[in-house]
């Protein structure tokens, strides 16, 4: 363009203070140009003069491509991918056993209620569908918690895990500036830009051992009685994402123990209640026993996986609070948080999830499919361990596939032989070494044995 | 017992927020930098004492007896508008009316489901899809979006010279922008119209963006202050940052005339602004979706890079759906692809992506020609009513022979009408006549039926008659003296009567 004054070659952020600083001492000229063409249209003349100055370069110059985000990022390379044999185990997604995405009957069942009821599309209140409130609390502490009955839980419909995060993590930052918040080493890989957005500072504790492909305990407590008093300690209620390794219901004990000593706050992000065990009230024994302490908890909630409403982003956000009085305030501050970032949330996955479990047939019927994911998955477990096992002969100990629970496994592999996963077996899967057995089929357990144990022992 | 001496310390905690007045920490790390240093005394010093305070507390499964980490969480103010319908909601009157939200409703005051919604709904079924089509679906919403507000035919559409991300309507879409904003140009502050919906300020300082305003709303004339806005455009620093609604005015109702955006243009190119639009009611205004993006239309012929966020709530009736579109406008593609990119980490970190729910029924909707059709005869027939409402409302308050003027019912276009009732008449109305609207003054017309619109006249008149001063506010000669000042400036003196005119 003939009227661009400045090449921003470099493309640094900075960029565009020096394209800011440069036009302030160009503008006073106001050269008057005839018509010129411009790069967005080919416009008829309108006859007019128009006062055309330096601003055919975009202000937005300077802005560098993001990152890829790593987990994504797998699925399109394995889409990409044209050899037969190739295994997609990146997504946190469940499959069926003939690799499909799943609909769980329920959904349909709920969908086609819906549909026929008509119900109108008008706004939620901030705080979202009162009926999913109730019903989402209720599924997490138990219907007759005492927290529910004494209405010491301040509950607020987001936008699934991340955005149920999200708002606590503002709350967090607005009323506690300078808290922390501690997380797992590794954790889900969004957790850290959430509060990272929020501006909340974090810190991270030991978790994973790769020594034992297990839990680093020792770590984890000394981390967590070394942070700073009062701060958040970002717990998975079940089914750790990636590592599949949960603490045993005794370590969980000495967990409280120590976050009551230290005076921190546990804040859970239960993603896969249900999916974990396969029971509901199984895979929240963890909160529930924090709760039953008497201990103050934030929880965030999603139902992407255990009702496959991934796209419906439907979650919530619940903070038990030592009094009804307390709960009902900081339940007015989420939505004074909330409406400045979407207003209200979408109203459709709320009436999926508390038409489901507000009826006590489709709720039983959504037990037994939760029953059949989980069982699935068990059964992949098994049989992964069984065809590592036996082809094997090294003598390895693989029995932490069995032990890790959920939908992922962490599988000890390193960058290098992740990469021959992928690049000699087409497996793929994060750099991370984790892998999503919801993407696993039973057939295919023996060649992803094969792969694995020849990356584990060939490469380094 | 061990928890006595703490309450006389229970004030301390309270302390905690002023935190937040004494230092802004450094958005970008993760570790902040404390610079100020007096809040890291006051920080440690806190610390301190709660530590003593807390030492006390035992592992005591009574949870009424402990304090509570959020006693310094005070209740939040209520919002402005959903206050209006709580009131409203309260109210035990059989006869009450809400005309607050900003919803359409139809002639018996009742929500509207469209007839477009529910064709597309029973197609889309429960959706049975990958990761890879709801990406298909994204995208397919962002084109057929920007198409519907950008037009079809500009090179910068059909080069796909933009980035766009579906979002969480238009709030969703603006609070990106604002987040985008200050992440690449953190010094800025925005430009918002006086008065302007009373979200966009929370949006943009939750994002640490500072507001600023122009003047737009004249409250003698009740329209447009043309000479003070363009005052206020010229004397803003250069490459300022502007929020603009193009049409339909929130909460005024009050648009420029196309000659007056030509000017707006015009200027903002000499300062190199740059425009943000705020487009909640493409089709509303006047029924015809082409005509009401003429102001985008007219910034686009000048030249300028623009950026909008779509909401699809009212016009498309899919409110509590949450489906809007972000766009900005680029030099080229690669700049497009680098622009979604980090559009996209910020709402990855927010909330990840709208439902596909509604991304589907609205990708659907713009991209079938029958299905759209149907659509685009419903929002006519929408606005249609609202503009008829208008009349009936005005014609009503005149044959009551009120004394004051109310041609702006008639000038102001879209769902909100600024009556210039104030706030003691506002509260009036709710107390003795149960109407309700926001303090401002601000009425849904959307929600003005025939069977209420002669209670609404008679209340409005029972209200103002007795209690303003005429001769200040509504005076017609007051009004003209403001067109006189109007039409020096522009060469014309023609003011925008919409509604007046259904065949737009």
């Amino acid at each position: 363009m003939a009227s661009t004054l400045l090449s921003l070659a470099s493309a640094t952020p900075s960029a565009s203070l020096s394209f800011h600083e440069i036009n302030k001492g160009k503008l006073n000229r106001g050269c008057m140009n005839k018509e010129k063409t411009n790069p967005f249209i080919k416009a008829k003349s309108f006859g007019r003069v128009s006062m055309v100055v330096a601003s055919n370069v975009s202000r937005f110059e300077g802005i560098t491509m993001a990152p890829p985000d790593p987990i994504l990022g797998v699925s399109e390379a394995f889409k990409a991918d044209n050899h037969e044999l190739k295994l997609n185990l990146g997504v946190g997604a469940y499959r069926t056993e003939e690799l499909q995405p799943y609909v769980l009957d329920v959904i349909k069942k709920a969908d086609k209620l819906l549909l026929e009821k008509g119900e109108n599309r008008e706004y939620l209140p901030i705080e979202g569908l009162a009926a999913f409130n109730k019903v989402t609390a209720e599924l997490l502490f138990g219907v007759d918690n005492p927290v529910i009955r004494q209405q010491r839980v301040a509950t607020v419909q987001g936008l699934s895990g991340t955005g149920s995060l999200r708002l606590a993590a503002a709350l967090i930052e607005r009323y506690f500036p300078g808290a922390k918040v501690l997380i797992s080493s590794p954790t889900w890989g969004n957790h850290k830009n959430i509060f990272n957005d929020a501006r909340v500072p974090w810190s991270e504790y030991r978790y994973y051992d790769p020594k034992t492909v297990g839990l680093d305990f020792e770590g984890m407590i000394a981390d967590i009685k070394a942070a700073p008093e009062g701060s958040f300690i970002l717990l998975h209620g079940c089914a750790h994402n990636p590592t599949g390794i949960d603490p045993t219901p005794e370590e969980w004990r000495v967990i409280a123990d120590v976050i009551q000593e230290k005076n921190h706050i546990p804040f859970f992000d239960i993603a896969y209640q249900g999916f974990a065990s396969g029971s509901l009230d199984t895979d929240a024994a963890s909160v529930r026993m924090f709760v039953a302490r008497g201990m103050e908890v934030i929880a965030a909630q999603s139902y992407s996986k255990n009702l496959g409403l991934y796209a419906e982003r439907i979650g919530a956000i619940n903070v038990v609070c030592s009094s009804p009085e307390a709960a009902a305030r900081v339940k007015s501050q989420l939505k004074r948080i909330a409406r400045p970032l979407y207003s209200n949330p979408p109203v459709h996955g709320a009436r999926i999830v508390a038409n489901i479990v507000g009826d006590s047939a489709l709720f039983k019927e959504w037990n037994a499919e939760m029953e059949m994911m989980a069982g699935r998955i068990k059964n992949v477990r098994h049989k992964l361990f069984d065809s590592l096992s036996s082809k094997d002969k090294s003598g390895k100990d693989w029995s932490f596939v069995l032990k890790q629970i959920g939908m992922f496994s962490f599988t000890g592999l390193n960058k290098a032989q992740c990469d021959n996963m992928t690049n000699k077996w087409h497996v793929y899967m994060t750099k991370d070494g984790r892998i999503s057995l919801a993407g696993l089929s039973l057939a295919q357990c023996e060649y992803l044995a094969d792969a694995i144990i020849d990356s584990y022992h060939n490469v380094s | 017992m061990e928890d006595e001496p703490h309450r006389c310390f229970s004030f301390l905690p309270t302390f905690l927020p002023l935190h937040i007045l004494i230092y802004t920490p450094n958005p970008v790390l993760p570790e902040h930098n404390r610079t100020k240093s007096a809040a890291v005394f006051f920080h440690i010093l806190t610390m301190i004492i709660s530590r003593f305070l807390r030492r006390g507390i035992s592992t005591s499964t009574s949870p009424t007896r402990r304090r509570s980490w959020w006693d310094h969480v005070t209740p939040a103010l209520k919002d402005l508008i959903n206050a209006v319908t709580d009131a409203f909601l309260a109210d035990p009157c059989p006869y009450k009316i809400n005309l607050g939200v900003g919803a359409y409703r139809d002639d018996e005051g009742k929500p509207v489901v469209l007839q477009w919604v529910r064709e597309a709904e029973g197609k889309i079924g429960a959706t049975n899809f990958l990761e890879s089509t709801s990406t298909a679906i994204s995208s397919k919403l962002v084109e057929e979006s920007a198409k519907l507000i950008y037009r079809e035919d500009l090179d910068v559409i059909k080069e796909r010279r933009f980035a766009g991300i579906p979002a969480l309507s238009g709030t969703g879409a603006c609070r990106i922008f604002a987040e985008f904003q200050k992440r690449f140009y953190p010094d800025s502050t925005i430009y918002f119209p006086d008065p302007t919906w009373s979200n966009h300020r929370n949006i943009w300082g939750d994002a640490h963006v500072p507001g600023r305003t122009f003047h737009y709303y004249h409250p003698d004339s009740k329209g447009l202050n043309f000479v003070a806005l363009m005052d206020d455009v010229k004397n803003a620093p250069d490459g300022s940052f502007f929020l603009l609604h193009p049409c339909a005015h929130n909460p005024t109702g009050v648009d420029p005339t196309d000659e007056q955006w030509r000017e707006i243009s015009s200027l903002f190119k000499v300062k190199n602004h740059f425009p943000f639009f705020d487009v909640a009611y493409q089709g509303f205004a006047s029924g015809d979706v082409e005509r009401d993006a003429q102001a985008i239309r007219i910034f686009l012929e000048d030249g300028h890079s623009i950026g909008c966020a779509q909401s699809f709530a009212k016009n498309l009736g899919l409110y509590g759906h949450r489906v809007g579109c972000l766009s900005i406008l680029c030099n080229d593609k690669i700049q497009a692809v680098a622009i979604k990119s980090q559009l996209k980490q910020i709402s990855n970190a927010m909330y990840s992506s709208p439902t596909i729910h509604g991304i589907s029924l609205v990708s659907k909707i713009l991209s079938n020609p029958d299905i759209k059709a149907l659509w685009l005869k419903e929002v006519k027939v929408m606005a249609t009513s609202i503009q008829r409402m208008r009349a009936t409302l005005r014609e009503a308050l005149e044959r009551l022979r009120s004394p004051l003027n109310w041609q702006h019912i008639t000038n102001q276009a879209g769902m909100f009408c600024f009556s210039g009732l104030t706030r003691a008449e506002v509260d009036q109305l709710a107390k003795e006549f149960h109407i309700y609207m926001t303090h401002d003054g601000r009425i849904s017309m959307a929600s003005v039926t025939t069977k209420n619109v002669d209670y609404v006249a008679r209340a409005i008149h029972e209200v103002t008659a007795s209690n303003r001063d005429t001769k200040i506010l509504h005076n017609i000669g007051a009004y003209k003296v403001n067109t006189d000042i109007c039409s020096t400036f522009l060469g014309t003196n023609k003011t925008r009567a919409r509604g007046m005119n259904l065949a737009l």
